[in-house]
């Protein structure tokens, strides 16, 4: 018998159903309470209940990244790794890499300083879609569509100034039917995947409302995703992809602590056992 | 029990975890469950939405 360790910060029906399939294929569960836990330099992995592996599942991603370094110091195995998370949670380093392994991704653009995103938007021509480098669930993603709404968002990113709105991270406006896919990938292997499609807007998170669809994964969605996968450096993650008009699939999201909760309900594989037994196998080799 | 916000009562499933969050059905506050001993239930206020939170 092993067991797992599931870190959470705010217990969700996911967590719970990992902890419930680990408990059905007869292995040990334990939840961790991030938010609780005290770690310090003289920590050893004997002062905490950590089971043979831990699933890091916060959903503040920097309590998360910060937590899974603490983990990795003490030399426990955890999913996803540090570098993959570390990665996946920046749009810009995500995008980054997909790009260096010549995986298809939305032409996107950085500046450092909002007059040198405002001149390369002028050069490029409008529209462009401004999201911010940290964030999910769609929040700050938003189409320049015109000089005004350029300068309106630019503004308030200048009142604001927190340290990530200095990065200007503006990506072409896909032509594409109104949804995306979401494919998660466990190792190198897809195990389900979903349209969600738009309830209005142009954005697809299931967050905001989108409809989720099951979604049979075809040979190219498979090959993209794993790839994909294989770039970040593997684990446990959430691939998105768009359908483009003219290019085909391109993913333009990577998602390190994937949200799985509606996909599992309709899904024929069993996505919480998937990433229990993966993280299992993942100890032991 | 009842809630800290606006005293209605909020009922808390018997299979409710630690660290789950339960919503006030009045004012719509939410809590997590900070302790749990049986029907003996301790809440804390809730986190809320952080620009990093997601997937």
């Amino acid at each position: 018998m092993s067991k797992v360790c599931i870190v959470f910060d705010r217990l969700r029906a996911e967590e719970k159903m990992l902890q419930k399939e680990a408990s059905d294929l007869g292995h040990d569960a334990v939840l961790l309470d991030a938010k609780i836990t005290q770690i310090n330099t003289d920590s050893k992995k004997e002062n905490f209940d950590l089971g043979d592996v831990v699933l890091e599942r916060c959903v503040s991603y920097f309590r998360g990244l910060h937590f899974t370094a603490s983990l990795e110091f003490l030399d426990v195995p955890v999913l996803n790794k540090f570098e993959v998370a570390n990665v996946c949670g920046n749009k810009m380093f995500m995008t980054l890499l997909l790009k260096k392994h010549s995986i298809p991704t939305p032409k996107t653009y950085f500046s450092f300083s909002s007059e040198s995103a405002a001149e390369n938007l002028e050069k490029v021509g409008f529209p462009l879609v401004i999201k911010p480098v940290i964030g999910s669930w769609g929040r700050g993603v938003m189409p320049l569509k015109d000089r005004d709404t350029m300068e309106a968002i630019f503004e308030i990113r200048d009142i604001t100034d927190s340290p990530h709105d200095r990065i200007y991270y503006l990506q072409e406006l896909i032509k594409r039917p109104p949804r995306d896919i979401r494919i998660i990938t466990i190792g190198d292997q897809a195990i389900a995947a979903m349209y969600r499609k738009s309830s209005g807007g142009f954005k697809t998170n299931i967050a905001l409302g989108a409809d989720p669809e099951l979604c049979k994964i075809t040979k190219e969605m498979e090959d993209m995703a794993i790839k994909a996968s294989k770039a970040m450096g593997g684990g446990i993650l959430g691939i998105d992809m768009m359908e483009d008009d003219e290019k085909g699939l391109v993913i333009h999201e990577v998602n390190n602590t994937v949200e799985f909760k509606g996909l599992a309900r309709v899904a024929q594989r069993n996505i919480p056992q998937e990433m229990v037994k993966f993280a299992l196998d993942y100890v032991r080799k | 029990m009842n809630c800290p916000e606006c005293d209605a009562t909020i009922n808390i499933p018997d299979d409710a975890s630690v660290g789950e969050i339960v919503s006030c059905p009045d004012c719509g506050a939410d809590f997590e469950i900070a302790k749990k001993d049986g029907s003996n239930v301790e809440l804390k206020q809730a986190e809320s939405v952080g620009e990093d939170w997601g997937e």
